[in-house]
């Protein structure tokens, strides 16, 4: 937390009433926009095809003005993010955690996003770019809280997004919003219906979130909006998907193995990056080295999962979960039953984007430690 | 037990005899090879090499994105290729027919279970050349139901969905449709060999795939499993599309009867126009191909002159 306090002063100290963990009171409406201090305009953007910030060339410090915002800069894929990022542009991190092993030269507010010093942050500018990961998925949180902490939060900074005239916005959403279903084309494009809080409604703030980023991305054509739709991230990352890989002795459904599709943390980090290019705009499904079957992906992990038949899983497993004993709710045992994979043609074509990482690779990442 | 001969697609990751972990696992793979060996000694078929000689579409991680195992789809054919040849005795005509690259094969439907679908894709694996490997499309609750929601897509079928089917299409593959759906499998005995209505999503998919349409008629499934009345309003009770009532199940025969079967492939038939067009402009296509397949019948059941010889 000092590391706060010796930052260039931005945010100039008034951080200390911030740190109070704020959960569940949603602050009052922000005050009518002061004339936003508009002494550097964010226009300073240049329209240039440039390479990637991977590249890590040391001119490209200079001409990249402005810097990227990261909320949720805290979680795994935040400070993969920073670590890519921070080496070719200007990154100021919002998250409610403190960051550990915060690189020197990225600027981190420890408040919570709904909180008016957020505004601050945009009304200082140089803000060219909002990378929005700073979303919580925590099944044990009551659906208020999930509400406030998603969807408000979000239209929040979409309001100050709006205000300030960040000319980019990119939000990791998943592919999970259109949701596993017996229904499903073997391969969903970007234009199938969000269907995924059908059978599983604690993800309908997930779901908002992603609307909400697509009515943004019309309602505001003069900021480039980038939703992003991954599939299963498997890495150090904190997600079902990888916690349930990471288990000693999975369990399967018996007489179920549907094809799955997993990526990279990494590669999803790099298509962030991607996405962050001028001039790109639109929703990307992405997805990592091909589809396997579930039972593939086990071989690989050298793991041998018990097979349970569902009507006895189902109770099971309802039951474990009412008394606290597992971390995985019984919807999410559609995943492992039906298929809900994405067609990334548009990613490749549009973005650019393909998987660095092989299937073995992607698979055993979730070994490595976070 | 001498080791299996080489079993094509090894190289794809799947699993081989081998490789397969669990007591339970092996004694199926071991069963499964056995069954194969068996079909192509007495079929003298040569089953393995064939499955080796089709042309597949893996993707990056060297696996078919439709979830096709040709190493558990030679244990089906080992089973369709024993239906075919020995149980009902098929007679293909016409396999030549088949134009290479993709295909749409139109076929009429009969007979309350799909064996028809068995048939034409056990033929055009076996009586085409080069072998073709036909993927059709099933129900979307078979996904719903444990092992057949495996066993389906191993074997190569595929949820019907028309995204599934262009996709398919897209990549030079081989699909079965019966657009008469359960319309045409569940008709009862007086209207064997009538055409029900043809549904139009095929047509329009050829349409936008620039994709040939094969006809074909399928004499002999009328007879397989005869049914004298379908109570829908049962079958609604039970959450099943019909409910045929057959006579012969309860005569102590509660599996269909060995009628031979007659499988004419006509000339592929190849469509110009509009994929969204006014279903008037696509119903006059889709009757053409109707006509075709009322020919083929017609020649078919011409041509026979026993049911189950």
């Amino acid at each position: 937390m000092e590391r706060d306090a010796s930052d260039p002063p931005p945010a100039k100290g008034r951080r200390a009433s911030a740190r109070r963990k704020s959960r569940a009171t949603v602050p009052p409406p922000p005050p009518a926009p002061t004339p936003s201090s508009a002494s550097e305009p964010p226009a300073s953007r240049r329209p240039k095809a440039r390479a990637r910030p991977a590249a890590a060339r040391v001119e490209d410090v200079e001409s990249r003005d402005g810097a990227v915002l990261i909320t949720g800069i805290c979680g795994r894929l935040g400070r993969l993010l920073t670590r890519v990022l921070h080496r070719t542009d200007q990154v100021v991190g919002i998250d409610r955690r403190e960051f550990h092993g915060r690189p020197k030269d990225v600027i981190h507010h420890q408040i919570d996003l709904r909180r008016k010093k957020t505004r601050d942050v945009f009304r200082q500018g140089g803000i060219r770019a909002v990378v929005h990961l700073g979303i919580m998925h925590d099944l044990r949180a009551s659906s208020k809280a999930h509400h406030a902490w998603n969807v408000v939060a979000f239209q929040k900074l979409l309001d100050a997004l709006i205000q300030y005239d960040v000319p980019k916005l990119v939000v990791l959403s998943s592919a999970n919003v259109y949701g596993p279903s017996p229904d499903n084309p073997q391969f969903l494009t970007e234009e199938s219906p969000l269907l995924g809080s059908q059978h599983f409604s604690a993800i309908r703030d997930l779901v908002e979130v992603d609307m909400l980023a697509q009515s943004f991305f019309w309602r505001h054509p003069d900021t480039e909006t980038v939703v992003l739709r991954p599939c299963h991230i498997l890495g150090g990352v904190q997600n079902a998907p990888s916690n349930y890989l990471r288990l000693e002795r999975p369990l399967t459904l018996m007489g179920f193995d549907p094809m799955v599709q997993a990526i990279h943390e990494r590669d999803v980090v790099r298509a962030i990056g991607l996405a962050l290019e001028p001039g790109v705009r639109g929703i990307f499904n992405l997805k990592g080295p091909g589809e396997v079957p579930m039972s593939r992906v086990f071989r690989i992990l050298g793991k041998r999962p018990q097979a349970v038949p569902r009507t006895l899983m189902k109770p099971v497993l309802e039951r474990l979960w009412r008394l606290r004993m597992t971390s995985f709710p019984t919807p999410e045992l559609d995943h492992i039953r039906y298929v809900c994979m994405v067609d990334d043609t548009r990613a490749r074509e549009v973005l650019g984007f393909t998987p660095r990482y092989g299937l073995e690779d992607t698979i055993r990442a979730v070994e490595t430690e976070a | 037990m001498d080791s299996p001969p080489t079993v094509p697609f090894a190289s794809w990751g799947w699993k081989t005899q081998q490789e397969a972990d669990g007591a339970l696992e092996q004694l199926l793979a071991r069963f499964g090879d056995r069954m194969v060996r068996i079909a192509e000694d007495t079929l003298g078929e040569e089953l393995d090499a064939r499955i080796a000689r089709i042309q597949m579409h893996p993707n990056e991680a060297g696996v078919d994105p439709f979830g096709f195992d040709p190493t558990v789809a030679r244990y089906a054919l080992a089973v369709a290729a024993f239906l075919h040849r020995f149980y009902f005795r098929s007679q293909v005509f016409g396999a030549e027919n088949i134009p290479s690259g993709r295909a749409l094969v139109i076929a009429n439907h009969s007979g309350q279970i799909p064996m028809d679908g068995l048939l034409i894709g056990a033929s055009l694996m076996l009586d085409a050349e080069p072998p073709r490997f036909a993927r059709s499309m099933v129900e979307r609750w078979s996904a719903e139901l444990p092992f057949v929601s495996v066993l389906f897509p191993r074997c190569g079928q595929v949820v019907g969905s028309p995204d599934n089917a262009r996709r398919l299409l897209e990549n030079d593959e081989t699909l079965v449709v019966f657009p008469e759906g359960a319309r045409g499998i569940s008709k009862t005995f007086d209207k064997r060999y009538q055409l029900e209505r043809f549904g139009l999503g095929f047509m329009r998919l050829a349409l936008e795939t620039q994709t040939p349409i094969v006809p074909v008629g399928v004499v002999g499934g009328e007879e397989q499993l005869v049914s004298v009345a379908n109570l829908e309003s049962v079958g609604r009770v039970f959450g099943m599309p019909s409910f045929p009532v057959i006579p012969q199940l309860f005569m102590g025969m509660p599996f269909p009867l060995p009628t031979r079967y007659r499988i004419h492939f006509g000339e592929p038939l190849r469509f110009q126009g509009d994929p969204d067009d006014d279903d008037t402009v696509v119903q006059q296509k889709v009757d053409a191909v109707m006509d075709a397949i009322r020919g083929l019948l017609a020649q078919g059941l011409a041509r026979r002159r026993a049911i189950f010889w």
